[in-house]
């Protein structure tokens, strides 16, 4: 598909994502639906989906370890060996998953080819390629600090990782800019790390022509909602303010299963919502479930020991055979009869006694 | 299932994490929080915006008073309904809010903010 297609179309259903909310809550006050019932179903179907696509992952076989390594296999005491990077029990492979979970160490791997004038002639070069990474792992990290801090509106009493996180994060005092808005409450270094990080992202897909080439509507989707995500959660903080407590009576009542919609929450609190809920309903549909999907990576949470542990090949069908032995227990007596050597004799049937048996 | 025990350990734990808000939160009576006025609040019947805006925004307010006194000196903030309020947190705001434990701190607490307005102003001394 065209690139600008794919923009327009998620760019396009991104826009209607928010104007659903937007016009539901706004203009008929559909506080129930937008505030209850689709944050209910959309986490009905996160949840579900995700058991359902990772236990189907589970059901997958993997005959055979992959040895898609960067380091020497163990072989010969005096040949030194990588033991995390080409693991042969199962502590190298837990070192290896925790590097590639936490630090996304395969992606660190990236390079780019490009041609080089050298010599009157072009040369290939891979060149070091740290961008990716270094934008993924911006963006995740804070998802996933922006994701904890927003545990203070679903916990009472707030735990007091909350409180750590919450003050680490809003260090930076803003009330020194020229302009009021970013004074209090305090900037989240999160926040923008995490709208720039995806922000290049998106970039990065139309400025490399190959990335683009690949690029679908399945990517740019949940990067737009992700970004609008991020910039109503933005906004909501800094500029167009709700009543937070009120959203905090809100969330608490969805956490403990009696839902309340109090009054006096502005529609940019249920735009935001509802692209979560959206977000968090596309989840087990889309390539967000790499998620859960990293933990099941064979290339990484298998060791290689293909050459001293035997792996069966799980879908061999039972083939028929028919062994010597079956054959000569078949014909023995023919063969016997006209003569061809065996390697069991019959043996004489012994007649059962009779004096034993009085 | 081909190693369908560590799977399914691992996504009981990664649900489990996904899920601990709703453990955390059952049984626990979870009380909005009730800021009281004080009587002398409750004879101003108005606050220098409406009771909406100052639930949401107070802190932009306070903000702009802050940037406002601070770097060009005006010391004074014409409300909407024609009032002139002297721009201050210490003398207006904590004159009728004198109960910071029973006023901000009701819902600072509740969101887990600690604004760090006390770090410069002193607190008001509360009779309890």
């Amino acid at each position: 598909m065209n690139f600008i297609i794919s923009i327009l179309f998620s760019g396009f259903a991104v826009s209607t994502l928010i104007l659903i909310p937007w016009v539901g809550v706004g203009a008929f006050d559909l506080r129930v639906l937008f505030g209850v019932i689709v944050p209910y179903a959309a986490m009905a179907t996160f949840f579900i989906g995700i058991i359902v696509r990772v236990i189907d992952w589970g059901k997958s076989p993997v005959p055979f370890r992959i040895p898609t390594t960067a380091g020497q296999e163990w072989s010969f005491p005096w040949i030194k060996s990588n033991p995390i990077d080409n693991p042969r029990g199962t502590g190298g492979v837990i070192v290896r998953m925790i590097l590639e979970v936490l630090l996304f160490r395969s992606l660190f791997r990236n390079t780019r080819l490009e041609y080089r004038n050298a010599d009157g002639g072009l040369k290939v070069d891979y060149e070091w390629e740290k961008w990716l990474w270094l934008a993924a792992l911006a963006f995740h990290w804070s998802f996933l600090v922006i994701f904890l801090r927003h545990f203070r509106f679903f916990m009472e009493p707030i735990p007091s990782f909350v409180h750590l996180l919450d003050s680490l994060d809003g260090f930076l005092q803003m009330g020194v800019l020229p302009f009021n808005g970013l004074g209090v409450p305090c900037v989240y270094i999160s926040d923008l790390l995490m709208l720039a990080a995806v922000t290049y992202l998106f970039f990065r897909r139309l400025y490399i022509p190959q990335v683009r080439y690949i690029s679908l509507p399945a990517d740019y989707f949940p990067l737009f909602l992700i970004l609008a995500l991020g910039l109503t959660g933005v906004l909501m903080r800094y500029f167009l303010r709700v009543d937070i407590t009120a959203v905090k009576e809100l969330a608490i009542g969805l956490f403990k299963f009696s839902p309340t919609v109090p009054e006096g929450i502005g529609v940019i609190f249920y735009i935001h919502l509802f692209i979560l809920s959206v977000l968090i309903a596309y989840f087990p549909f889309s390539k967000l479930m790499h998620f859960a999907g990293v933990f099941l990576s064979p290339t990484r949470n298998l060791s290689n020991n293909n050459r001293f542990v035997r792996h069966v090949n799980p879908w061999d069908y039972p083939v028929q055979t028919h062994t010597y032995d079956e054959y000569e227990d078949e014909f023995r007596e023919r063969m016997i009869e006209i003569g061809l050597p065996v390697e069991k004799q019959i043996e004489p049937k012994e007649e059962p006694k009779e004096e034993e048996k009085e | 299932m081909y190693d369908g025990g560590k799977i399914i350990i691992g996504l009981i734990i990664g649900v489990g994490l996904l899920l601990s808000p709703f453990i955390y939160d059952a049984g626990k009576a979870a009380k909005p929080p009730a800021p009281e006025l004080t009587e002398k609040a409750k004879e101003a019947k108005e606050c220098v915006a409406e009771t909406s805006y100052m639930k949401s925004s107070h802190m932009h307010l306070l903000d702009e008073w802050r940037h406002t006194v601070v770097r060009d000196g005006e010391r004074y903030y014409k409300a909407k309904n024609g009032k002139v309020y002297y721009k201050s947190l210490q003398t207006t705001c904590l004159d009728c809010h004198s109960n910071k434990s029973k006023f901000c701190d009701q819902c600072h607490d509740y969101i887990g903010i600690d604004p760090y307005c006390w770090t410069c102003h002193i607190e008001p001394k509360e009779n309890k």
